[in-house]
């Protein structure tokens, strides 16, 4: 007697590819939900480095919309945090667990798991986002004046696309890598917060460093956002709104097709090279 | 053979042998991942970009007033505050590398070693990057951003006695983490960062603590690194540390004392606290656990 009931009807193509998205972001999403600390962790630590960078303002008397650009940019440390840690040293984490072969000895698309652990890494990071900027807001007496609710829905999507397809795109490239992946993205976080202006305007790192820093999708996400949500905002923007627009457009098109094209060039590429198990701890 | 007597007595105890070799291990894992170029690279652009990370916003609001108090204060509070995670989760963090990662913790708690210092030997590595990071802040500070420090008039003396004090301090703070670690599964990736993170808005290492509001404050008095870093920017730049209110009544004895006092209250309460966690961790069969988290 078989301890699984029989296969009977086989998945293939979009329905396999589907299937896998769902199956992949699932753990994300209930999973972490089970561990209600993580839940309390995950909002309770960027709250403290919000609080800090408040202070900071308030100790050197900036104006109070700089308050809520460090909430908002405290709440979008989130996503960073979740493709950094979550996509693209996951695959790395995979490998050192032993997981990694099994997903590509699987009948499931390499790109659909990914795919999924973008969609469940995203849900569940977002909910912790509102819980920063909610806890945060009501903590520090941030007051909002949205000027077009469809272009800050529009922004903030395609700053998740693009971000996530960036963090599938690396995912790919630290597939390759073994114990430098940790150190690699332990230091991508710091710079990152600077370059894209996390805690303040963007702008201020001058013309060329911004436009060089646009390539992070949060940069110009971010820039965007305070401009529709912050009455100081547009003043204090680097492009305005559609320019923005326009090219986060750019960034998720590129991305996402070139996580699809190196992530298989990587794969065939650690298979060759036989590094898809290798553990050197 | 000068080398061999003190090669014996190294040999001898317990305490030093386990700290020696942890160092000599601690450094090999924390520097043997990459080059040595690579590895200065990357320990000197986090520190310098949470720097500039305060600069720039400071720069922005003041429109570059680098010459004020409060530059100097926040500049040189966060420069050294970069010891505080170092070492805290430099202990700590030793007990989930060795239990879960390199699975090694039970062997370690088999051999002839002192659990306690071979987790303060661990640090050091850490404590060195950490110091990598600081230096370079302060060159930077001094260099480019008029950070008042003149080397002829810092109090050498204090200064060292309050960087020993304070590193001290936080090894033993680490022990206690280190303790929770062993008992804790799920949550101990959070432990170091918590309270590190924790520690950086209450013990006003980037803004006067009157910047807290009236409720928060004695938070900040009761923890030692407060103490510490005012400690260590009075003997830095001593004018621009009584620039601010917070600890004006305070005499550098007082604070030294306060620091000493905390520090052995610290360290009395970390022993207890540590062979309290390491029995029951022994008792729960937790030594070896692995959670894959």
């Amino acid at each position: 007697m078989s301890l699984f009931p029989p296969i009977e009807k086989k998945r293939s193509g979009w329905q396999l590819f589907l299937m896998t998205v769902v199956g992949r972001s699932y753990p994300r999403v209930v999973g972490m939900q089970r561990e209600r600390s993580w839940m309390f962790f995950d909002v309770f630590l960027p709250l403290l480095s919000v609080a800090a960078y408040v202070f900071v303002y308030r100790a050197i008397g900036a104006p109070e919309d700089y308050v809520g650009f460090v909430v908002v940019g405290g709440a979008m440390t989130a996503f960073w945090m979740n493709v950094l840690w979550s996509m693209s040293s996951q695959l790395y984490w995979e490998k050192e667990q032993g997981n990694l072969a099994l997903y590509i000895i699987s009948p499931a698309p390499m790109m659909a798991i990914l795919l999924g652990m973008a969609v469940g890494g995203l849900f569940a990071t977002l909910l912790r986002a509102i819980a920063i900027i909610a806890v945060g807001s009501l903590i520090f007496n941030v007051t909002y004046a949205v000027s077009s609710f469809w272009q800050l829905i529009a922004v903030f999507s395609l700053s998740m696309v693009a971000l996530y397809g960036l963090g599938m795109m690396s995912a790919s490239i630290f597939l390759l890598l073994s114990r430098e992946a940790w150190h690699l993205a332990n230091l991508a976080m710091e710079p990152v917060y600077l370059v894209s202006g996390m805690y303040f305007p963007v702008k201020n790192l001058g013309f060329w460093a911004a436009a060089a820093a646009s390539v992070i999708p949060l940069t110009l996400g971010l820039d965007a956002m305070r401009q529709l949500v912050f009455a100081s905002g547009p003043t204090l923007g680097f492009l305005s709104v559609e320019t923005e627009i326009g090219i986060l457009v750019i960034l998720s098109v590129t991305f996402v097709t070139a996580a699809r094209y190196l992530l298989a060039y990587v794969e065939r590429l650690a298979v060759r090279e036989g590094r898809l198990t290798e553990n050197r701890r | 053979m000068k080398g061999a007597p003190m090669q014996k007595s190294v040999q001898k105890s317990v305490n030093l042998r386990s700290f020696l070799t942890a160092s000599w291990l601690g450094w090999q894992i924390e520097s043997n991942w990459t080059d040595p170029f690579l590895f200065a690279t990357y320990s000197t652009i986090k520190p310098v970009a949470g720097a500039a990370i305060l600069v720039l916003m400071y720069s922005i609001v003041t429109q570059g007033n680098f010459d004020s108090p409060v530059f100097a204060y926040l500049y040189l509070g966060n420069a050294f505050y970069q010891y505080v995670p170092a070492v805290l989760t430099g202990v700590s963090w030793t007990i989930i590398d060795d239990r879960e990662h390199y699975r090694t913790l039970k062997y370690i708690y088999t051999a002839p070693v002192n659990i306690p210092f071979y987790l303060f030997g661990r640090a050091v590595a850490k404590f060195i990057v950490g110091t990598f990071g600081v230096v370079i802040t302060i060159a930077a500070g001094v260099l480019f951003l008029n950070v008042p420090l003149d080397w002829s008039r810092v109090d050498w003396p204090l200064f060292l006695v309050a960087l020993f004090l304070g590193v001290l301090m936080l090894a033993l703070s680490g022990l206690i983490l280190a303790g929770i670690t062993l008992m804790t599964a799920r949550h101990s990736y959070y432990i170091g960062d918590v309270v590190a993170g924790g520690l950086f808005l209450f013990t006003g290492a980037i803004f006067p603590l009157e910047v807290l509001p009236n409720w928060l404050r004695p938070i900040g008095y009761l923890l030692p690194i407060t103490y510490w870093l005012e400690l260590i920017r009075r003997s830095l730049v001593g004018a621009v540390a009584e620039a601010f209110p917070t600890f004006t009544a305070l005499s550098n004895g007082d604070l030294l004392l306060i620091l000493a006092a905390s520090s052995l209250v610290f360290g009395i309460a970390s022993i207890f606290i540590f062979r309290y966690c390491d029995h029951q961790a022994r008792e729960r069969g937790l030594i070896d656990q692995t959670t894959n988290y």
